[in-house]
């Protein structure tokens, strides 16, 4: 028993290092734009496809192709700040955003259905099915492989948000959107950028998930709602924050399937976002929510 | 606070017994036109269509009243659906209940419990705000759908549970299900006029509007928004029932499916936020287009594009709601005509302006 804990520990640390870096771009374009990006987990999904197309077409590795995916998916983000977050209006615009993206999800959706079908579909490769045998523990190296990317791209984005002349105006847009505007940040620049970045990171955390798990147009909405719990977990655009619900959670989650059953273990995952929120309404990290403008 | 109908009698003069009598002649037509139909459109799947439809309006009001009304956007209210599908499945079960209409009777019950299902939850849920009150309805929402796979004492987790089959015959078997969709669409739309014209509603939209002054002025701000959400529950419970009556067995998959949440939601949207007509136009817009997309275009992912551009459209350039933007229209049209009639321009009375709450403002702020 105590081995099989540890072993569903150590799961679900490098499972929950895939969920950040899923999640990351979720929380950074909350942080900045106050909006739920419903498309997030189609976007993983789009991700995870390129990433497939890449590698049975061009037999391109999945993560040598991420210098093409990563960009791509830059555009594809500001496309969308630039095609239809920009135009919301600010009255409503919580609910009118999680409408769009929604709407903007239905239509990924339904775009890769009649590209892919909706035939269940797995990015493969050497490192997909091999183990490394170490301790006694049997750690897959996409798993292990998938930590190693989360942990450097999460280390890149926080050099470029603390270092940076952009990172330093995304970061004063989370702060004060109002105020960066009057100091002469180009908001709709930093929005643009921001969605970009979120998006390009989600590639990452795409082409990762699509190599752990088998995946079709439909796996968006499942994922959507767990991407959310996380950052909501970590409070609401803390990158740091993310990271750390992402291991929690995942944790209690695969630690649960052990010790009480795998049945219960996706409740659970749930159930803690409930029993933290009535605790800290504000997530763990997450900061009283201003009062509304 | 002014009563909401004076408030709009003194904001617009025009808008007195001449419209009052109007729109009720209208409301007349559309029920009289509503109870017809399915004896004019005997096609069973053209009447499955208008059963739907009517389910979904009154699934979508019953959202209304409660995140139109307070701003509060809800998207769990799949909760409240499944809880009334699998109550009536149980109840029906554990009573041995022959089927018939009879079995209609238990509809209001499921409704009850379904309400009784919100008071644990929106005592949870409304302990948050704004984007973590969206997120912790979703996060219920699948633990409910996971309670129904794995509480498989209750609900057969995914093996699913049977409903008595009705034995009435094939020209009349869709007409019963579409009257007791009817009756409670006509209640959850009859409800949330009810709230919106009283001083009850009055509070709940300044809870929408600003809930911290609406607090300091004395308004009990959770024990309003939890009565709502627990009216809203009923209705859409009752909603549940019907659907998991007329399937005739239910999935968990099915009775607590999240596109629902958010299907609900876009009607409302569509029709426009926080006003009483608009659910229901967004259901019997939304919802036979929807039905009819997926049938035209099967399988393939064409449906899904148009019915999401199709969104895109309708909130880029409709972005309050059909109704509020034709209401505007019309007002507009109206004035321009008085203008013409009389050279003195009418005068707004003091208090024209007494609250953010009169219906012309009816798009309101989501927090």
């Amino acid at each position: 028993m105590g081995t099989e804990i540890a072993k569903a520990v150590v799961d679900g640390v490098l499972t929950g290092g895939v969920y950040a870096l899923m999640a990351a771009g979720l929380t950074l374009i909350f942080g900045v734009m106050q909006i739920i990006n419903i498309a997030q987990g189609i976007l993983v999904i789009l991700g995870a496809y390129l990433s497939y197309v890449l590698q049975v077409h061009l037999h391109i590795d999945p993560f040598l192709g991420l210098i093409f995916t990563m960009p791509l998916m830059f555009v594809v983000g500001v496309g969308i700040e630039w095609g239809f977050i920009r135009r919301l209006k600010t009255q409503n615009r919580t609910a009118l955003s999680i409408l769009v993206t929604f709407a903007i999800a239905i239509v990924l959706e339904g775009i890769l259905t009649q590209f892919f079908s909706a035939d269940l579909k797995g990015i493969n490769a050497w490192y997909v099915e091999k183990s490394l045998h170490l301790l006694g523990f049997y750690l897959p190296y996409i798993y292990l492989f998938g930590f190693a990317l989360a942990v450097v791209l999460l280390a890149m984005l926080y050099v470029f948000l603390y270092r940076t002349r952009t990172g330093m105006s995304i970061r004063a847009s989370v702060q004060n959107r109002a105020g960066a505007e009057l100091v002469g940040i180009n908001i709709n620049r930093v929005s643009a950028t921001t969605f970009g970045i979120g998006a390009a990171v989600t590639a990452a955390g795409g082409m990762v998930f699509g190599a752990t798990n088998s995946f079709n147009p439909n796996s968006g909405y499942d994922l959507i709602s767990r991407l959310l719990v996380i950052i909501v977990l970590g409070g609401l655009g803390s990158i740091g924050g993310a990271l750390v619900a992402a291991v929690v959670s995942l944790v209690i989650e695969d630690v649960t399937a052990v010790v009480w059953s795998p049945v219960w273990a996706s409740t659970m995952f749930f159930a803690v976002l409930v029993v933290v929120l009535v605790v800290r309404p504000n997530g763990l990290f997450g900061r009283q929510e201003a009062r509304v403008q | 606070m002014a009563q909401p109908e004076s408030a709009q009698a003194a904001a617009d003069p025009l808008n007195t017994s001449m419209m009052r009598n109007s729109r009720r002649s209208i409301v007349l037509a559309a029920l009289a036109i509503a109870v017809a139909f399915p004896f004019v459109f005997t096609n069973p799947a053209v009447t499955s269509i208008a059963m739907f439809t009517l389910l979904f309006v009154g699934a979508s009001s019953a959202w209304n009243m409660f995140s139109g009304y307070t701003g509060y956007m809800a998207l769990g209210n799949a909760v409240f659906y499944g809880s009334g599908a699998y109550f009536f499945a149980n109840i029906t079960d554990h009573l041995h209940m022959k089927s018939g209409v009879g079995l209609f009777a238990m509809v209001p019950l499921a409704g009850l419990f379904a309400g009784l299902v919100a008071l644990p939850v929106g005592w949870l849920a409304l302990r948050t705000r704004r984007h973590t009150f969206v997120v912790i309805t979703i996060a219920i929402f699948f633990i409910f759908q996971l309670l129904a796979y794995n509480l498989t004492a209750i609900t057969n987790g995914s093996s699913g549970m049977q409903l008595p089959i009705p034995h009435w015959g094939p020209r009349t078997y869709n007409t019963y299900f579409y009257m007791a969709a009817l009756v409670v669409a006509v209640i959850a739309i009859v409800v949330s006029w009810g709230l919106r014209r009283s001083s009850f509603g009055l509070e709940l939209l300044a809870i929408r509007d600003d809930e911290d002054r609406a607090e300091g002025l004395g308004v009990k701000t959770t024990r309003n928004k939890l009565a709502t959400l627990v009216l809203a529950a009923i209705m859409t419970g009752m909603c549940g029932a019907v659907y998991a009556y007329y399937l005739g067995s239910i999935y968990p998959p099915f009775a607590f499916e999240a596109i629902f949440d958010i299907t609900i939601a876009l009607m409302a949207f569509l029709g426009g936020l926080g006003t009483v007509a608009g659910p229901v136009v967004g259901a019997l817009i939304i919802e036979p287009m929807q039905q009819y997309l997926t049938l035209r275009f099967t399988g393939g992912g064409l449906s899904l594009i148009l019915f999401g551009a199709l969104f895109l459209i309708v909130i880029r350039f409709l972005p309050e709601g059909i109704v509020p933007s034709l209401g505007g229209l019309l007002r507009k049209r109206l004035r321009a005509k008085a203008a013409v009639h009389s050279s003195a321009p009418p005068t707004p009375p003091s208090g024209a302006r007494v609250a953010t709450t009169g219906p012309e403002v009816s798009g309101g702020a989501m927090r």
